[in-house]
């Protein structure tokens, strides 16, 4: 089978993130594979093995982002696309990746349900679109059953099983993996895997992000006495107005 | 060409919550672009509870007398309705279903998308609107170049309002690909209140020592009328369910009250609440970071403060 991972590059999530100018200042920041693509990357390499596959992992993003890409590449995913451009919104990644995967035919294109940078959750969607292929948002179980996929997706207040037939677009969230940790022979193989860069294809900017800022911080806290919890009620009610 | 559609989801036949707040958005839109607020729904809901969506703003309602189950049909259905109507503007609330079905409206109508609206848009310098990123961590402002403009919305982006206007029902017919995705089956919790839509939350984390003390919880959430919800070590050890999780990986919520009850307060936990209006925090530990991010915090062992709690609110609600 053969499979696409999406991957985002993003502050690892611990990290605080200053401002500076409207604009987030992101020196000194690491970065990692976005939380929910490195569920669905777990998943994908877990599948590449099960059909004796094979696993491509894809990065819309500058130079900067390829010691992103070399650590998918250590979990597992056998070779590298990076399209040499700064994402510059969902529907500019969705068009590069609609584009490279209008050529190779994937049966499977795995994401996470969103980035943690912008949280978009747009690009599975918008990449199903393009290519006309069903999408499942979000998938936390996925089973091969032949070109029969049984997955098990969040629904509010529960979940709900469905089947979809390959080709299709999954945007993963947990537990559908346990997320990998790179072994030394994985980060020694990584080295050499193939990495090809492709030029982005032209796409209109339909949104630009004007401002960042922080967002408002909260009053210090009022504490009350756990004898006297009368009191938090009565604050709920008259002060936050909140009952 | 400056009319707003909105698209609402039903539950029992009624509206959600989260739909009429996205009507009430929807109509503030209108009233700023000059132009009208179309609401679009499906046959989820019922005729009887059409007259809520003029109540809260919407212009016309265009009643479809299929179902839409699946993002794609509900792509379909809104994009059909949106050219029919000229809109401008599409709005919808932030649900598991039209979240995925904004993305695919966005690519049919060569819209500009937003989600995670926080605020009405600004319309002095183009088509700005404010939206959450980095979870939570920034606010971000996104001017939207395209003619039309997709956006979904957070809980309590603008609230309703009632516009009480004559309701107007036209029936609305769309040609809908059945969709390839088959629905094997449905495991959902019924009686409760779903936590996107709640007004209150009551979370609980490891503090809680085990599933089985949860009942505590489920009895404060009754009395509030609020939903449960937990952090992600919970429902990591399958204390509770993964729909109940929020966080950084889990669901955003952005309640008017939000209790945490013996949750330290982790960024990847914040990440997922700190929008809500209020947020009261109870921690037996003083130097529980959650504090720093509270209005309203209790120093307290949970096992003495929830059921405390759980009287002093009976008597005064």
């Amino acid at each position: 089978m053969k499979i696409l991972i999406c991957i985002s590059h993003v502050p690892d999530t611990n990290a605080k993130i200053p401002f500076k100018d409207g604009q987030p200042d992101l020196n000194g920041i690491s970065f990692v594979i976005a939380p929910y693509d490195d569920f669905a990357l777990a998943r994908a390499v877990e599948l590449r093995d099960e059909t004796k596959g094979k696993l491509t992992v894809l990065n819309v993003g500058l130079a900067d982002t390829e010691p992103t890409i070399r650590k998918a590449l250590a979990i597992g995913a056998d070779d590298a696309i990076r399209v040499n451009a700064h994402p510059h919104d969902a529907f500019y990644v969705a068009s590069q990746i609609a584009a490279i995967a209008k050529q190779e035919n994937y049966d499977l294109i795995l994401m996470g349900r969103e980035s943690s940078d912008f949280n978009g959750g747009q690009v599975h969607g918008m990449v199903a679109e393009m290519l006309g292929l069903p999408c499942v948002v979000p998938c936390m179980k996925l089973d091969l059953n032949g070109n029969v996929a049984v997955m098990q997706r969040e629904i509010e207040g529960g979940k709900e099983v469905v089947e979809v037939a390959t080709p299709f677009v999954a945007g993963c969230q947990e537990p559908i993996a346990e997320w990998k940790i790179p072994n030394m022979r994985g980060i020694m193989s990584a080295k050499t895997k193939p990495l090809k860069v492709v030029e982005p294809v032209a796409v209109e900017n339909y949104t630009h992000i004007t401002k960042y800022e922080m967002p408002p911080q909260r009053s210090s806290v009022k504490m009350i006495d756990k004898d006297n919890i009368g009191e938090l009620v009565r604050l709920l009610r008259e002060e936050a107005k909140v009952l | 060409m400056s009319n707003v559609l909105i698209y609402v989801e039903a539950e029992n036949g009624a509206a959600k919550k989260s739909s009429l707040e996205a009507v009430s958005y929807g109509a503030a839109v209108a009233e700023m672009l000059g132009g009208k607020a179309v609401a679009v729904a499906a046959a989820d809901l019922s005729a009887d509870h059409a007259g809520e969506l003029a109540k809260f703003g919407a212009d016309k309602v265009l009643h479809f007398g299929g179902t839409v189950n699946q993002s794609s049909e509900i792509a379909e259905l809104v994009a059909a309705a949106a050219q029919q109507e000229n809109a401008a503007v599409v709005v919808t609330a932030k649900s598991i279903n039209a979240d995925l079905a904004v993305p695919m409206i966005g690519v049919k109508l060569k819209a500009s998308v937003a989600t995670n609206v926080t605020a009405l848009p600004d319309l002095s310098n183009g088509f700005v609107v404010t939206r959450a990123a980095y979870t939570g961590k920034a606010i971000t402002q996104v001017s939207l170049h395209s003619n039309v403009k997709v956006l979904s919305i957070k809980k309590n982006a603008s609230g309703t309002k009632e516009y009480n206007k004559t309701l107007a029902v036209e029936s609305f017919n769309a040609n809908i690909s059945a969709s390839k995705i088959t629905v094997k089956e449905v495991k959902k919790q019924t009686g409760e209140i779903l936590l996107p839509e709640a007004d209150i939350v009551v979370s609980a984390g490891r503090g809680l020592k085990g599933p089985e003390n949860w009942g505590m919880i489920e009895e404060l959430a009754k009395t509030l009328g609020a939903a449960t919800a937990c952090s992600k070590p919970v429902s990591d050890m399958d204390w509770r369910p993964h729909h109940e999780h929020v966080g950084q990986t889990g669901i955003k919520v952005s309640p008017n009250l939000y209790f945490a009850i013996g949750i330290s307060g982790a960024i990847q936990h914040l990440a997922g609440v700190n929008s809500s209006k209020v947020i009261v925090v109870v921690n037996k530990d003083p130097e529980a970071p959650f504090f720093k991010s509270a209005d309203y915090g209790i120093v307290g062992d949970a096992f003495e403060v929830v059921p405390k709690l759980n009287e002093a609110l009976k008597a005064a609600l």
